[in-house]
């Protein structure tokens, strides 16, 4: 996630409720300690008197949010993509990763909301902030400091990550079976792709859940999306629907993707998909 | 050991949400149900946790009367008891909750001893909220880590691996403790026929607590404007692969 394109849209959104916005980095602790963080909040949020709280919807800032509602016993209400000040303040919030929206009313004399990433768009040149810097000592208790990162693996090896990646070749159930996704792998190949795959995918343990797109997997925003004998379940369209544009290959003319895709190619996938590699393979 | 895993019913939609007419739930008439698949992995991780070790699992659920589907299908999976805290269906906000499982926890572990785990899902599938577990752990005085990919207890304390940007983050806390947790943290087991026949047997103790006025009132869902696409069909079969690369080539991808 872009971390600076999440506080934009956390800055507008704060901004309609008036006032000064005041702002505390979420990685204040270094190492990352999610309860002291929660409690630093809680302190500078009483100093100034603050009329509402905002995070970015991130995990840390979700996290970081949802402990300072439990600290305080104020209720929280996470990836908000709207808010109106007044009393009750009115939200719009994510439900389904986003597949449906919430309208809720936030019954709080300190509304805590955090704003779903990457959905609201940010003022295109946001007003100059007066920056006013001042130092904060905060005597944080022992107890807030037992949850803290104390490690750190590196995972990344070399491949391209699916969050990252520019184009993702996607399969299904209707790939068949783990030895049906060498055909996925070598249009991957060929296009510097990553591979992605669909819940069902990871369920019968023919691709490894990292490669999951979806609501409970990965959520990603490539350029191009290539989905081969995926039906288009909403908890899958939740995690790529954000791609520029969408290929559906499938041999259902009338599959739920069709309504989500820009280009389709209907038809046999184990057919199709190596036909575009060796396609691409002549057009060298 | 003892384990604690949460569960939250929740229907199984699909390629398209459809409202009730009150839009104030999903139409999930021709729905089937599920566990939400974060505390699936919970329920899967519990299991193998008393396997390795010991002990005893629970799981606990606030739900309609029906979600005792869900736990006959956690206890199918290996989990010894049920706790089912029952609503009449409508919407509990998560503070309210968090709550009443507080309460219920206190309750069982006043009568069985303490749970040295307590497992959530990161956010439930559908309302998502992302804060019933660390409500739960604040009010019971436990540290918590979320959006788990790794539970590992480690003598009196328990390892957690958290899914960040180019690898995972680890925190080591002291048990009793709190985690929620992600899927993607194991592959969880189909249950077995003799699992289902075991699960029918399995004590479950319900109550149904009063509901608290919500904090986070829900108000209308809403159904989200489609992005308008149209497919723009590029043919049928293999002879399609031209139209495709002169597609991906108009497009810059190659
Ligand atoms: C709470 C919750 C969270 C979920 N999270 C996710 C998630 O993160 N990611 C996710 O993907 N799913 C998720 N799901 C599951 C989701 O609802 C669907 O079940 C899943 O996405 C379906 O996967 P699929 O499209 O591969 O399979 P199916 O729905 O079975 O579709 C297979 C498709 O392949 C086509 N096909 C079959 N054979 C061929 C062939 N030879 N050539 C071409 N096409 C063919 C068929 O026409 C069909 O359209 C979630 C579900 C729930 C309840």
């Amino acid at each position: 996630m872009d971390q600076s394109k999440a506080s934009m849209e956390t800055l507008t959104l704060a901004r309609r409720f008036g006032g000064p916005v005041h702002s505390v980095r979420i990685d204040a602790i270094e190492p990352f300690a999610p309860d002291a963080v929660a409690a630093i909040l809680a302190l500078v949020a009483d100093n100034l008197n603050a009329s509402a709280v905002f995070a970015a919807g991130t995990d840390r800032g979700n996290d970081v949010m949802a402990r300072l509602a439990a600290r305080t016993g104020q209720p929280f209400a996470a990836n908000c993509v709207d808010a109106e000040p007044g009393s009750p303040v009115s939200v719009t919030r994510f439900r389904w990763g986003g597949s449906l929206l919430e309208s809720a009313l936030l019954h709080s004399p300190r509304p805590l909301i955090t704003v779903a990433p990457n959905t609201f768009s940010a003022e295109a040149e946001p007003a100059p902030i007066e920056v006013d810097v001042k130092p904060f000592v905060a005597q944080l208790d022992e107890t807030d400091l037992v949850v803290r990162v104390s490690d750190h693996i590196d995972t990344a090896g070399g491949r391209v990550s699916l969050a990252e990646a520019k184009v993702v070749v996607s399969g299904g159930r209707g790939v068949g079976s783990k030895e049906g996704f060498a055909i996925i792998e070598e249009l991957a190949g060929l296009l510097g792709a990553a591979v992605g795959c669909s819940r069902v995918v990871t369920s019968a343990g023919w691709r490894p859940h990292t490669d999951q797109v979806g609501q409970t997997g990965t959520k990603i925003a490539p350029d191009l999306y290539i989905a081969c004998g995926i039906s288009g379940a909403t908890q899958h369209m939740a995690g790529c629907k954000a791609a520029k544009r969408i290929l559906a290959i499938n041999s259902d003319a009338e599959a739920p993707i069709m309504l989500n895709a820009d280009y389709a190619v209907v038809g046999d996938l184990r057919e199709i998909v190596p036909a575009i590699s060796a396609e691409l393979r002549k057009s060298r | 050991m003892r384990v604690l895993v949460c569960v939250k019913r929740v229907p199984f939609t699909g390629g398209k949400m459809v409202l009730a007419a009150d839009s104030m739930a999903l139409e999930t008439k021709h729905l089937g149900f599920t566990i939400s698949p974060h505390e699936e992995c919970g329920v899967e991780e519990a299991v193998r946790l008393i396997e390795a070790n010991g002990g005893e699992s629970v799981v606990l659920t606030l739900g309609p009367a029906e979600a005792v589907e869900q736990l006959r299908d956690a206890m199918a999976l290996g989990i010894d008891r049920a706790i089912h805290l029952r609503t009449d269906g409508s919407e509990w906000d998560p503070d309210a909750t968090a709550a009443v499982i507080v309460d219920a926890i206190r309750t069982d572990e006043s009568a069985t001893g303490l749970f040295d785990l307590i497992v959530f899902g990161s956010e439930s599938a559908d309302s998502g909220g992302y804060q019933v577990g660390l409500r739960v752990a604040h009010a019971l005085g436990r540290p918590a880590v979320t959006g788990l990919k790794g539970v590992k207890p480690e003598g009196g304390s328990v390892r957690c691996e958290q899914e960040v940007e180019g690898g995972r983050d680890v925190y080591v806390v002291p048990m009793p403790a709190v985690v929620t947790v992600k899927e993607g943290l194991n592959l969880p087991r189909y249950p077995s026929v003799p699992g289902r026949m075991r699960a029918g047997r399995k004590p479950v103790a319900t109550s149904a607590p009063a509901r608290p006025a919500a904090r986070l009132e829900l108000v209308r869902l809403v159904v989200p404007p489609g992005q308008g696409r149209r497919a723009e069909v590029l043919g049928s079969g293999a002879a399609a692969a031209p139209a495709v690369v002169d597609m991906l080539r108009k497009i810059g991808v190659v």
